[in-house]
């Protein structure tokens, strides 16, 4: 039938377009992109069933579809809810969005500890980002944060609990995209935690996609070399041939050190798909153990665009980094991300004191020479 | 641990329970049998050995154990009080039975008396708040609490123990 | 006397086995649907009864039942929840110990209208002895023939099994009972996909509580017209409701839904007033997820009408001056009773309880958890109040499933109706320690405006 193709016309927050039938409100939301599409710390299109949990997302329907344009009663998650056709979304436009979004940054930010002058993620975590836009200046929060001992799941992965948002995509992948799956969420309520309950190590040669797919800094490469800031690395796309995977990835680089290999994301921080079509994931062998630039063959700088910490360049030569984060920010005011002096490990260095690149082993160093 | 043969057929009466296939959904009635063989806890090789009995990964055996408040991941004195403390069980005054145990037996809630014999715990809401205050003891409620009972059971955990 | 339907034989010497529940009339509503009516006209006659879930939603159950999708060779399952955890809640037990066959039956009949051939019954772990007791119903039930291939020779077949949960109250949800059901954590599901098209195994389910189930068998022996005139409006029927707190007379009880709230609480055949001669000072009248009501809007409404225990009038006047039926769980507080430490212990049920999934409840509900009990410590600032409840706002509706709701209003409801008492906490620490704030002006009458001539 010709209207077999029929097309379902939503209008986000002024902005009208058409999608498929069976697409949600925050894919339709990401084709207008810019500030209409939500934030989404638990959706990931790559992986099945996710999404609707973290409720950052959240969207006001204010007509159903052309044929019944009541509003919905409730906000709903954008990233699992579909379009109907004639639909209109208020997103930015709305007040009561607003609100309930920057009440779940703060539900989120209570327990979160906030060390991002150490996180490896610091640079490009969804939660920086967010609170960017959304967080109040202080917390209101005046009782003891949740806290987790850090610990190794394997020689390739580090689990910082105290930084998870419980988001559930790092357990999707696992069930997803490797075989086997050996950790999990344990306890429930506000003592969830991300564990494999008794001491495991994570080995399967596909479970290094779960850093690339965690919003925070709860999954890192423990051989990500020298811990640097990401913002003063290069990232560029290359390639190599891999017999596990499509051996595409992204190096991140500084001169000709190749310091960590990650899967290459696009402008939502999601993986992209290969040249062939396929979901981008990476093996660990690319991941974990191809850290000489002879690997590889260089493609050319990364198209980067959304994460603009990391694009606004200061990769390019740097020899001295900015000392306050306020620049290296771009001007944009730290707020509480960087409430330094709250930060255990970071109080006992001057910033001002660092000589060349701000990295862990200069942080290590100048605590020694105290 | 490995179960019997009779114990295993117990496990497959379980499991015939629901469609071919869906044998996981054995899991929480199949933990409450181990958790009772197991001596009232679920170490991790019991658990292991629920996940095998079921052909599922451990961690989802893990997922599920930790998640439920009737499975103990560390082994339990030989008497447990879990007193009930939420709303209707506290404004027919479950505090004073706490405090009451406290005062005969030396233990705040979370805490094992010395001699290993009994365990106070306080809980959430067991569905009998018009018989408060209650507890559950073992398989049991023990409900309408009052100084007396508390002896009584206190005295009852001692002759059993011996 | 009101009319019972449930409970009229429960105390009958024996009920609990199958011979006495026989010749009392049991298993009349199976042998009446299978053989003289269809499956369709069993549903039919549960729309016509107007009977409402008694889960707590009080959603129409004909209704629900018409949604079951019904696609060739799915097949589809009956679900009865058991899980009975909401505090103030205990009728559901109180029916499996005494009547466990008025359930079956209800399940046979309400499974043949479903067309489920297997059904479960999904109860609270801790209801270790229930669980037992329902067991030895189901074999006797199969052992006459009511369970089994080709029950009374209708071609009809059907299985019942019983699950036990093992200490969650969100299994209660039920998109989280069918998820325990599997052998998962009892996180809820998001929703659509609804339980009618995807829920148990990803096959079309109905989930009814105990006592909707039980009504069933009424509803089919007498006709559901005959249901329908019980009851007030769209409150049809009896409902059992399990009263708790600081009464004569804690139990279940079943009403016929036409009596006040005065007369449930102060009659001697139900509550029996307040115990030890002690003055009402709040209630909460449907389960602890309902909004608390100060004694003088307990009774009346913000009209000026008499309260009665029907869906309509417990809600009437909405969240600011009415509650809800809810699960049917009365918790009634006398005048020495603070309802800052007991809205403390709700927060603290519902920390304790929440799945963790998302982030409004998950974090939400420990925030809200050691606030309160700051304030009721002494240690609270007057403008935690207001954190409280800019709390509770944000997590309302902005959560998978309504256990962030159930957690937000409780906490709302005791600061709109009793401010004065957290305030009092904050300006008087140290009295708050030693005594309570007593009864105040909650159970003066209320003034009723009138419009002006
Ligand atoms: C957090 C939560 C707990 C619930 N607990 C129960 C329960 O213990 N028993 C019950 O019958 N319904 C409970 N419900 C309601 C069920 O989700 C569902 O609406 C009900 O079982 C449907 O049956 P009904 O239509 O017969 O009431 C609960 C709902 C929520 C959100
Ligand atoms: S570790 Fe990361 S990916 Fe996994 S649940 Fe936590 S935040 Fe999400
Ligand atoms: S509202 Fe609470 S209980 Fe419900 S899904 Fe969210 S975290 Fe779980
Ligand atoms: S992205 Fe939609 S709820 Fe998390
Ligand atoms: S409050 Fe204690 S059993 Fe319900």
């Amino acid at each position: 039938m010709a209207d077999e193709k029929k097309l379902f016309t939503v209008t986000i927050d002024n902005i009208t377009v058409e999608v498929e039938p069976g697409t949600s409100i925050l894919q339709a939301a990401r084709k207008i992109g810019g500030d209409v599409a939500p934030p989404a710390m638990c959706y990931y299109t790559k992986l099945k069933d996710s999404g609707g949990k973290c409720r950052t997302c959240l969207v006001e329907v204010a007509a159903g579809s052309a044929a019944d344009p009541r509003p919905m009663p409730k906000l709903v998650a954008s990233c699992r809810t579909n379009v109907m056709d004639g639909m209109v979304v208020k997103n930015i436009t709305s007040d009561r969005v607003i609100d309930a979004r920057n009440g779940v940054v703060e539900f989120l930010l209570i327990n979160h500890p906030l060390d991002c002058p150490i996180c490896d993620q610091a640079g490009e975590c969804h939660l920086q980002d967010l609170s960017y836009e959304h967080g109040k200046g202080a917390s209101r929060y005046e009782f003891k944060r949740r806290t987790f001992d850090k610990h190794d799941l394997g020689p390739y992965i580090q689990l910082h609990m105290t930084r998870c948002i419980l988001c559930y995509r790092c357990v999707y992948t696992a069930d997803q995209v490797t075989n086997e799956r050996k950790h999990g969420i344990l306890m429930r309520g506000d003592h969830s935690e991300i564990a494999t309950y008794i001491e495991k190590s994570l080995e399967n040669d596909f479970i290094g996609n779960v850093i690339d797919v965690c919003p925070v800094g709860a999954l890192t490469d423990r051989t990500f070399r020298f811990k640097n800031r990401v913002w003063f690395t290069k990232p560029v796309d290359a390639h190599c041939n891999c017999d596990k995977c499509s051996g595409e990835v992204q190096l991140w680089m500084r001169g000709d050190e190749v310091l960590r290999v990650t899967a290459r994301k696009d402008e939502w921080g999601e993986v992209k798909d290969t040249s062939k079509g396929e979901t981008g994931w990476i093996c660990n062998t690319c991941r974990f153990e191809r850290k000489n630039a002879s690997d590889w063959i260089i493609e050319g700088p990364s198209q980067i665009n959304r994460h603009s910490v990391i694009s606004q360049g200061h990769y390019e030569n740097a020899v001295k980094p900015n000392e306050t984060i306020k620049k290296v920010m771009g001007g944009r005011d730290p707020k509480l991300l960087m409430n330094i002096k709250d930060v255990s490990e970071v109080n006992q260095v001057e910033l001002s004191e660092i000589k060349g690149a701000a990295t862990s082993e200069s942080f290590k160093q100048l605590k020694k020479g105290n | 641990m490995k179960f019997s043969d009779d114990k295993l057929k117990q496990v497959d009466e379980m499991i015939s329970h629901y469609p071919e296939g869906k044998q996981k959904s054995a899991l929480l009635p199949l933990l409450h049998f181990v958790q009772k063989e197991n001596g009232g806890w679920l170490s991790s090789e019991a658990m292991d050995y629920t996940a095998e009995l079921l052909k599922i990964a451990p961690i989802e055996v893990y997922e599920v154990a930790t998640f439920y408040s009737m499975y103990n991941l560390q082994p339990v004195g030989k008497t447990v009080f879990e007193v009930c403390q939420t709303g209707p069980c506290m404004l027919r005054g479950s505090d004073g039975i706490v405090d009451y145990i406290y005062e005969k037996l030396g233990i705040k809630p979370g805490q094992t008396t010395a001699d290993g014999l009994f365990t106070l715990k306080t809980v959430e809401c067991l569905g009998a708040c018009g018989y408060a205050p209650m507890m559950q003891l073992g398989p049991d409620f023990r409900e309408h609490l009052t100084k007396e009972k508390i002896d009584a059971l206190i005295a009852e955990g001692k002759t059993k123990a011996n | 006397m009101g009319r019972k339907l449930l409970l009229d034989k429960a105390h009958i010497e024996g009920i609990r086995h199958y011979d006495v529940y026989r010749r009392e009339g049991g298993y009349r509503s199976v042998e009446k649907a299978l053989k003289t009516m269809s499956p369709d006209a069993v549903t039919e006659e549960v729309k016509k009864s107007g009977l409402r879930g008694r889960g707590g939603a009080g959603f129409p159950t004909g209704m629900k039942w018409g949604f079951l999708a019904k696609p060739e060779g799915v097949p589809r399952y009956l679900v009865v929840n058991a899980d009975e955890s909401e505090p103030g809640t205990f009728k559901d037990r109180y029916l499996m110990e005494f009547i466990p066959h008025l359930l079956i039956e209800g399940m046979i009949t309400a499974s043949y209208a479903l067309g489920s051939n297997t059904s479960y019954i999904y109860i609270r772990g801790e209801y270790w002895w229930v669980k037992e007791i329902l067991e030895v119903a189901v074999q006797e039930a199969r052992n006459a023939g009511w369970l089994g291939k080709n029950i009374l020779g209708s071609g009809f077949d059907c299985d019942i099994f019983v699950q036990p949960g093992a200490g969650a109250y969100i299994c209660g949800e039920e998109t989280a009972l069918i998820e325990s059901l599997e052998g998962k954590r009892g996180n809820p599901r998001i929703k659509p996909p609804f339980p009618a098209v995807k829920g148990l195994w990803g096959c079309p389910t109905v989930v009814n509580n105990v006592e909707t189930i039980a009504a069933v068998v009424p509803i089919v022996n007498d006709g559901g017209d005959e249901y329908a005139k019980l009851g007030i409006g769209k409150s049809t029927g009896t409902k059992l409701i399990s009263a708790c707190g600081n009464i004569s007379k804690p139990g279940v009880y079943e009403i016929e839904m036409n009596i006040s709230v005065e007369e449930f609480l102060y009659s001697d055949e139900y509550c029996g007033g307040i115990a030890n001669g002690k003055k009402l000072k709040a209630c909460i009248p449907g389960g602890s997820s309902v909004p608390i009501l100060p004694a003088n809007l307990l009774l009346k409404t913000a009209k000026g009408e008499t309260r009665m225990m029907t869906y309509e009038s417990l809600s009437d006047g909405g969240f600011a001056t009415g509650s809800m039926m809810g699960s049917g769980g009365f918790i009634a507080m006398d005048e020495d009773q603070c309802v800052v430490k007991h809205t403390y212990t709700l927060a603290r049920f519902y920390r304790h309880e929440s799945c963790g999934q998302c982030s409004p409840c998950r974090e939400g509900t420990g925030w809200m958890e050691k606030i309160l009990l700051n304030i009721e410590n002494g240690k609270g600032k007057m403008s935690d109040i207001d954190l409280l409840w800019d709390i509770q706002r944000k997590i309302e509706g902005n959560t998978i499933c309504p256990l962030g709701d159930a957690a937000a209003w409780p906490v709302a409801a005791a600061i709109r109706h009793f401010r004065d008492e957290f305030e009092w906490h904050v300006t008087n620490p140290a009295d708050a320690l030693k005594r309570n704030y007593g009864l105040a002006n909650y159970e003066k009458p209320l003034e009723i405006a009138v419009a002006a001539p």
